[in-house]
Parts: structure tokens; sequence; C-alpha cells
């Protein structure tokens, strides 16, 4: 009997250890992964010939990047990996698997598989404030990106605004690569946070990620706040300066010309969306999910996940779950076990959920913010749809779902489909209708994944 | 469970259902309507948005010529902006033998009272001076156009319950029966007792008149739509080709969507999704018609559940074997532009008994001895 074809998609932490496992065990399976290079978004790797030093780009996750890159090349002559080639459509075939529609180097290209593991990962949660549409902000992973990818900050003078782990990470990568930072601030409570910090002091080695004070040191001088209320862009054409007010009201405001801004992450999950998977609603982080056991399996039979893109995790969990999920797939293709790995991998992601919990309580999303979202404040850029819009079109308009909210607005309808606004525009909305958030749906993934050309590409 | 005792129970929340429940809450009858999802969601909402007279069966043509008339006063008797536009709509001719249906069907449609401009290579290309070489010729009705899909079916509804309609979403119907002095309709939490029954189920029209022992061939039918980003203004107008392989218009955002071809459809969950290769073989002919449309992105692609039938044209009448039971389903991937007219007609034939217009070719009683063959590979239009 043939081989069966497996692809994994995105090239991340768990991609790239979903790989191994495979690889292990004698499989060659596909790695088709939009970036040029392995490694995905949190050890993105610097194109080739502009390398600079693991230390400068990754802070205290060098040794974790390079070890990761190290994989990857390791991994190349043993799997068939597609740099540069984004699956824009998933369909299935008769009578198993799939057809993955592809642009890559060569063009559109379709590729049938019998079985696919979903590392899609996550993007940065955006949510609206006044002047969040102004040249020069950026999301907390774009400025990382920029770091990591191009070597650069986004600014000569950068303020870091958000909720979540990423903030004093990205805060710590900018200080480390000399960037001048002018305020960081966490818009999410303090309290939170020392609550949490027995509970994430469980585990050393990611310790450091998550607590807050660590920043203060390194940013001596800086103003470095959290529970921080009302935080605005100031600026004409292009930011100048960021204004907020501090947990004790009083009112502030630096000088900026880039500011970096993001409300913890959201699943990648188009992916598992149009293969068919069912989706379940995480209250933890207030969005919708593709239902994923402990084993890393899907609803559906020949779908497997793992890492950000069906919980938020983070790189370390994605690295057991890209092997836990692999591991699966190899049981159900009715390969010999290694019981003791598999338990060995189950404690460790065992433990790590009860980190991950810790993360999610001490910096929680911060939906208490819509409230404060202004009516002519923009929510879907791409279609310029204000808030005040989606509340009158909940009221006005029966609007009591996110599609039909899509098709009567335009939220959601636009380049990035909802990408970005889906989130801030499922919280507007079920805030208008007092209702919680998960009854409102979600938005229904269509295929493109992100736009393609349509012209073929020659 | 809840239970409505109406004069009139309507299976079905599309455009030309809750057209119908407007009009007949303005004739004074009570009525309640019954959607398994939400009121324009299904084949309402996702179609192409053409509002279209030409290229219809000549059968169509004197309710579509009527329809026409209420697009105009469309946004103002729903208090909603449609975004109908009079762009006109053109149909293309790739070939002589084109050519000679167009005018052919011109020469028809007059005696329906439908004025077609037919237009020579020079003429075209000095109207649409982007148009690529592949067009040799076209037929151009100035009063059709285009409008947004998705609001019309959603503000119908909304107006029929501001006149007093019980509309209920999410209210599949699971079964419904004469049982001698009225219709016993049961759907998810509610029950409904009337006197007349609108069957306007779309895709499960057949199924609804199989209850009252009716044959009606309704066969699932998904149009593959893609869209992308928005683009300056460039096709002014909405058009089609001969053969209907592909059919293209830009909405006032500058969005250019274009169809063509097949989705697949699943009629036991009730959804349709677009399928890749037939999503990129319309970009392709949309290529061949525009040129200039080469460097644009593709935002999103879709479909939706509509029924055809196998001829092609809808059912709509009264029941062969029910009084008081009425139908109009089986639009067969063209049912936008007549939804509104629809909805006065099932009135009409509620009210009266009949309509003024004339329905002999839609008559369900066609299909009792139903033995041709289905045209599905055919054009599918919009």
């Amino acid at each position: 009997m043939a081989e069966p074809v497996v692809a994994i998609v995105g090239g991340g932490p768990a991609g790239l250890r979903a790989a191994q496992v495979l690889a292990e065990a004698g499989l060659r399976p596909l790695l088709l992964d939009e970036g040029h290079r392995a490694g995905g978004q949190i050890y993105r790797r610097p194109p080739a010939g502009a390398e600079r030093p693991a230390t400068e780009l990754y802070g205290f996750e060098a040794g974790r990047a390079r070890a990761l890159h190290d994989l990857a090349d390791a991994l190349a002559p043993r799997i068939d990996h597609r740099p540069g080639t984004m699956v824009w459509g998933i369909a299935p075939r008769e009578p198993v698997g799939f057809d993955l529609d592809c642009l890559g180097p060569a063009g559109h290209g379709r590729i049938p598989v019998d079985r696919l593991i979903l590392a899609t990962g996550a993007m940065d949660r955006t949510l609206p404030f006044p002047g969040w549409t102004l040249p020069g902000v950026f999301t907390l992973g774009a400025a990382q990106i920029a770091l990591k990818a191009q070597g650069m900050a986004i600014g000569r003078r950068v303020a870091l605004v958000g909720a979540g782990p990423l903030l004093p990470l990205v805060a710590h990568q900018y200080a480390k690569a000399g960037a001048t930072i002018v305020a960081v601030l966490d818009v999410t409570p303090l309290g939170a946070k020392v609550a949490a910090a027995p509970r994430l002091a469980a585990m050393p080695a990611t310790l450091a990620k998550g607590v807050w004070y660590t920043l203060r040191g390194a940013l001596r001088g800086v103003p470095v706040r959290a529970g921080v209320r009302a935080v605005a862009v100031e600026g004409d054409r292009q930011v100048e300066a960021l204004a907020w007010e501090d947990s004790r009201g009083r009112r502030h405001r630096v000088p900026c010309d880039a500011v970096g801004a993001s409300f913890g992450l959201r699943s990648e999950a188009q992916a598992a969306d149009l293969a068919g998977c069912r989706f379940v609603f995480d209250p933890l982080t207030r969005q919708w999910q593709p239902e994923r056991s402990a084993e890393g399996r899907s609803s559906h039979a020949h779908v497997y996940l793992a890492g950000d893109g069906s919980g938020i995790g983070g790189a370390d969990v994605a690295e057991l779950q890209g092997a836990r999920t692999a591991l699966a797939l190899l049981a159900d293709l009715g390969r010999p076990r290694d019981a003791a790995r598999e338990a060995r991998l189950d404690r460790r992601l065992d433990r790590q959920a009860g980190f991950r919990a810790a993360l999610e309580a001490a910096y929680p999303y911060p939906h208490h913010l819509v409230e404060g979202i202004a009516d002519d404040e923009i929510v879907c850029r791409c279609e310029g749809i204000t808030a005040g819009a989606i509340r009158r079109t909940a009221t006005e308009r029966d609007a009591r779902e996110m599609n039909r909210l899509k098709a009567l607005t335009r939220t959601g309808m636009g380049r990035c489909q909802g990408r970005v606004c889906g989130h801030a525009a499922a919280e507007i909305l079920a805030l208008t209708l007092t209702v919680p958030v998960e009854a409102v749906g979600r938005l229904r993934g269509q295929a493109p994944i992100k736009p393609i050309p349509l012209r073929e590409p020659a | 469970m809840e239970h409505l005792t109406v004069d009139v129970a309507i299976i079905g929340g599309g455009t030309a259902a809750c057209a119908a429940a407007v009009a007949l809450r303005e004739a004074g009858l009570t009525v309640a309507l019954l959607e398994k999802r939400l009121c324009g969601a299904g084949a309402s909402g996702v179609n192409f948005g053409g509002v279209r007279q030409q290229g219809r069966d000549l059968a169509e043509l004197p309710l579509s010529r009527r329809a026409r008339l209420l697009w105009d006063g469309l946004s103002a008797k729903l208090a909603e902006d449609v975004g109908f536009e009079a762009t006109g709509h053109i149909k293309l001719a790739r070939s002589d033998a084109d050519m000679a249906l167009l005018e052919a069907y011109a020469r028809d449609a007059a005696g329906h009272g439908l004025d077609l401009q037919l237009m020579g290579p020079n003429a075209l290309r000095a109207e649409m001076p982007w148009l690529g070489p592949a067009v040799v010729g076209a037929s151009l009705s100035p009063t059709d156009g285009q409008a947004n899909p998705r609001v019309v079916g959603p503000a119908f509804a909304r107006l029929a319950r501001r006149l007093g309609a019980e509309i209920r979403e999410h209210a599949p119907v699971r079964h419904a029966a004469h049982d001698g002095t009225g219709f016993a309709v049961e759907a998810e939490g509610v029950s409904v007792r009337s006197r007349t029954l609108v069957n306007a189920a779309g895709a499960y029209g057949g199924a609804v008149a199989g209850w009252f022992g009716e044959a009606a061939p309704v066969a699932p039918l998904a149009p593959n739509m893609v869209v992308t980003e928005p683009l300056p203004h460039l096709v002014t107008r909405s058009i089609g080709v001969v053969g209907g392989d592909v059919y293209v218009r830009q909405t006032r955002r500058g969005n250019v969507v274009l169809g063509g071809g097949r989705g697949t459809a699943d009629s036991v969950d009730g959804l349709a999704r677009p399928v890749t290769a037939t999503s990129l073989g319309a970009g392709a002919r949309t290529l061949a018609l525009i040129p200039d449309l080469a460097h644009a992105h593709v935002i999103r692609s879709w479909s939706g559940l509509d029924g055809e039938m196998p001829d092609h044209i809808p059912v709509i009448g009264p029941s062969a074997t029910t009084p008081g039971l009425v139908h109009a389903f089986g639009f067969s991937g063209h049912g936008f532009q007549l939804g509104p007219v629809v909805g006065e007609i099932l009135a009409e034939l509620v009210t009266q008994g009949r309509s003024a217009s004339p329905l002999h070719p839609f008559r369900i009683e066609r299909f009792a001895e139903w033995r041709g063959p289905y045209r599905s590979d055919g054009e599918i239009e919009h």
C-alpha cells in the first residue's frame, strides 16, 4: 500500500515538531508554509544573507529559536518543504482526504492529501481606540516581525500598548535591539498579574515571559504601567503622541512616532473551518476555535490540530502539541505506538495547561474596553464601518448574529475577511444586544483564506 | 411550544415569501412565516444580484416586466437602500452564432414589450473600450440593472414584521398537512394552524409539495460566486454572455462580482459551497472579457442553495391536489429579480384565487407525468 500523503500547514514550532515526528517514523510529510524560511512568527528568521545574532533578535527565546531553526535545517532532506506557499482553499475529496488549493512560487496548484495537520498559528487581536487607524500604529506582532525579519523598529520613539504576554516580550526585544521605547502600557489591571504570579512561578522556564516586573529594571525611566485606561493615539496625518489615563485617573501624554498595540492573540482557524472541523467557544480567551482533543485530534477523522491555530498556548505548548498530534496521526495509521513518549508529552502538556490558564488570568481579554469605543470609531477598516453603524444595525435592523451583521453592513467583507475586525465587531454586537459574545456566533470561513490574484501568476 | 392560528401560513423566508407576507398583511390577512434559518439568507441573499429581464425564458417575461416596475420604488417601500441601479444589462456575443441567438431573442422579447438594443463591434467598443477582443457584439437591455441581494430579503422580512406578520426564524418545518378543516404546520418550536398555506420553500419546495401528493422534481442548485477587492469603477453595466458560463458586475463599492458554473450543494445540511476550480474558471473567462482586471485580487467566494426545476422555470400557482395550498419555488438560479412580484402574485392567489399575471407555464401539474431530462448542465444565468 502506498504511503499516505500527510500535509502539515504551517512551519512554526507546532508544524516543525509534527514534521520531525512523522519523518522519524519514515513518512515524508509535506510542509506547506507561507514563510520563506521555516520558523513561524515567534521564531521568525531573517531572510537568508541578512542574519543577525539570535540573542539580539529573540532575547531570552534565543536558545529555543536556534534549536527550532536547526531542526528545520536538519529536516530539510527528509520532508517535502514548500516555502512561500499559501494554502487558500481546502475541499473534501471523494472518498476521503482533501484537495489543497495553494498559491506558491510556481503559481496556483492543487495538492491531493490524505491527512492534514493544521498548525496555522495566531495573529494579533485588535480593538479600536481613538487614532488606531493612523499611519504609524502597528500590532505588536507586526512590530516583532519588523524587528526579526527586517532588523528594524517600527519607529524612532515607540510606545507599546496591549493586553497579553506579547507586550513585555516585545518591549524586551525592542530594548535589547537598541530601540527607543517611550512607554509600555498594559490595559489589564496589575492585580490580575499579581494574583496569577504563584501559578506562573510553577513554570520557571517560561516565567520570565509572563512576569511584568522584570521590565521595570530593563526600562529604567520609561513609564511601565498596568491598569491603563482611555488610550488614544494623537496625530494629524500620522502618530505624534500617545495619551492615556493611569489607574488613578491622571492623564499622561508622551510624544512618539510609532505605536505597537494589540490585545491578545486570535487563532488563525480559517483552514480548519474550510476543512469542516467543528468549532467550540473558548470562554477564557472569548473566541471560537476548532475543537481539539488532548491528543490533537479534531472533530474530523483526517484532520489534526496543533499550536495557537486551535487554542492559544504559546510556542512551547505548540512544540509539544505538534509532536503529540503527529503521534496520534501515526497511531491512527496503525503504526506501532511509543506509549512512554505519548505519556511524557501528555504530562508536559498537562502542566502547561495550568500555566496557560494562569497566563490568561494575568492578561484577560480587555472586553471592558468595548464599552468605551465611540460610535464614530472605525471597527472594520477594510470597509470603513464604524462602531455606531454596528450598534444601529443590531438594534434597528435585527442583526443578531455575525454573518447577518456582515451581510447588512459589510463588516468583515473586505480584504481581511474579518480576520482583523471580527472579534471586536462580535464584542460590540453582543454588548449592544446584551447577550454573551458566543451567542452572536462567528463569521463563516470562505475561500480564499487570504486574497489571491484573479489571474494566475506567470 | 408556541401555537399560532392565522389566515395564511408561509413556509420559507426568502424574498418571495417575505414579500408575500407584506402583501398579505396589506390585504388585511393574518400571517405566520416559518424560516429554517434567517430570512433572506438562502438563495435570496447569496445570489449574483442581477435585476435582469433580458435572456429570461419567454414564459417568465410577463412576470419579469411586472417585477421591474417594482424595483424603482423598492428602497422607498422598504425604507432601506437596496442598492438598485439601472445600469443596464448587456449580454455579450463571443461568436457569430451567439449574435444570431441574441438577434432572435431580441425579436421575441419585443413581442413582450422589452426593448433590446443590438450592438455591433464598433458601437460596443465605443461604449465599452475595456472589453476584450473575444467579444464580437452584444444586446443591451437599458432598463435592467443590479441590486444588493443581501439586504432585500431581510428588509422585506422587517417590513412584514412591522406590518404585524408573525415571523419565526430558526424554525424549520417538520411537516404540514390538511386535516379537512385547515392546514396544520409543525415547525421547530412552533405549530401553526391556517386556512391557506404558501409553499415558498426553495430547494425544499418539492418535499413540501410531496406531503400533499404532488410531484415536483426539484434539484439542489448552487451557483458559484467570486468577488474581488474594491477596484476603481470600470464595469459600467451588468454583464452576461450567451451560454451563461460567466456573468460580471461591479458594485457601488467597487468590488467586481463574478459568477458562473456551479458549486456543491448539500441539501441535507442546507449549505452550499463554492468549488475552487469553478471559481478559477470563472476568473479566466472574466479576464477574456475584461483584460483590465488582470491585477485584481479575489477576496472571497461563496455559494447558496437554490432549487432547480428540470425545465428551468419555477413552479408558481395553486396546488392541483389541495385547495388552499399555493406554491412558488424552484426559481432555478434566477429568482432575485422576480422575488418582489412573486410576493404580490402569491397574495393575489390567496385572496382572489387567481393572478393578474399569466401563470399557466408555471403550473405544478406539468410535472405529474414528467419523464423529460434535467437541463442541469445548462445555463444558470442569474
